[in-house]
């Protein structure tokens, strides 16, 4: 009996421990709901505004993490080469400015200008898109096909730290793919990344 | 007079005694995770805790008191405190070792500097998205994994005692 009860309480635990995080989110294969989110030029942004739209590019990113600063160079080019092909870029800054300041909407438009974007910079002021989507860091990336099934979610390439050093260009490969009728390999990747600030 | 110099020396000596002084030696550097991962689980039924931090992450750095205050509380155990930091290898000096001395660091410091994100961070565990803070416990065969923050040592003392179950 006591070995019984023993192994029942190893059991629970087990369950217990392997369902206390829950993945949330979207998988590769799920539709992306559409957002209307504000964004720096004060318009409100949405996917459905975009009519020709092949699919999307979704970057959860901020203006404090080092990991997405070292990012936003190539986010620019990113949506300098594929915004035309039909693939524009949304950044989504997800994290609470009461949390981090540096993260404020009027801290988003600085930054914005300094770096010259030409994509919408918009802010997940209610904190209910990304956690919708299942991100978790910045930067994370959905990229999305016509139809907003989410078809690749993860890393932008796999050299965060180095520009020049990237062996895998994993979003622009994904798009590649896409356009071609493939599906990308590999639909997921992981990198380092800030914890949304929530 | 005499006595007051022995006296002051003794007692500078005994400060700098109580407190490690920090410096780039005592962080070894890996640039690849796979020299790291056998590490990762000790020997003789040692408790393992690693923390994955880095010096600009906020909450890493907000929760790094508790898991000292949790290595002096389990100090008789037969358990092992590593900070493994993702900073980069050209901070180690300027960023790093100051952290650690400012913040009186007691548990061992490593620091990986593997850029290849994607290859690694499936073997630490599949769960993890890649952000920090994150922690792993590890005992044996067994291992806890957890991705966030925490807010006390206690917080931190239970899910150690998870794995002991």
């Amino acid at each position: 009996m006591k070995k019984t009860l023993l192994s029942l309480f190893i059991l629970t635990s087990g369950i217990l421990l392997s369902f206390t995080f829950p993945h949330k989110g979207y998988h590769v294969g799920d539709k992306a709901a559409d957002f209307s989110l504000k964004n720096i030029d004060g318009s409100m942004v949405s996917m459905e505004d975009y009519k020709d739209a092949n699919g999307f590019i979704l970057v959860f990113t901020c203006n404090t993490c080092p990991w997405a600063v070292m990012y936003e160079d190539r986010l620019v080019e990113l949506h300098k080469t594929y915004a035309d092909q039909g693939y524009p870029l949304i950044a989504i800054n997800p994290n609470n400015p009461e949390i981090k300041p540096g993260d404020s909407f009027e801290a988003m438009q600085v930054r914005a200008k300094e770096k010259g974007f030409q994509f919408p910079y918009v802010f997940d002021e209610k904190q209910t898109v990304y956690p919708e989507y299942g991100a978790t860091k910045t930067p994370h990336v959905y990229l999305l096909d016509k139809d907003r099934i989410v078809q690749y979610i993860g890393a932008i390439d796999d050299s965060p730290r180095d520009a020049s050093k990237v062996e895998n260009a994993y979003v622009a490969k994904a798009i590649e793919a896409l356009k071609t009728g493939r599906k990308p390999d590999p639909s997921s990747t992981k990198a380092i990344g800030c914890s949304i600030k929530a | 007079m005499k006595y007051l110099y022995l006296f002051s020396i003794v007692f500078l000596f005994g400060a700098c005694k109580s407190t490690q002084i920090w410096n780039a030696s005592q962080v070894p550097v890996y640039s690849k995770f796979d020299s790291y991962s056998p590490k990762l689980v000790l020997e003789n039924d040692s408790i393992h805790v690693i923390n994955f931090w880095a010096t600009w992450c906020k909450p890493c750095v907000a929760e790094l008191p508790y898991f000292e205050e949790s290595l002096s509380s389990l100090q008789k155990e037969k358990i092992k405190f590593t900070y493994v930091s993702l900073d980069f290898e050209k901070n180690l000096r300027s960023k790093v070792i100051p952290f650690l001395n400012t913040s009186k660091i007691k548990a061992d410091v490593v620091l990986l500097s593997d850029g290849k994100y994607n290859d690694w961070i499936d073997k630490v565990d599949p769960s993890w998205s890649g952000s920090i803070p994150a922690t792993l416990i590890t005992l044996g065969e067994k291992n806890i994994f957890f991705e966030g923050s925490f807010h006390s040592e206690q917080e931190i003392i239970d899910l150690i005692h998870k794995i002991k179950i």
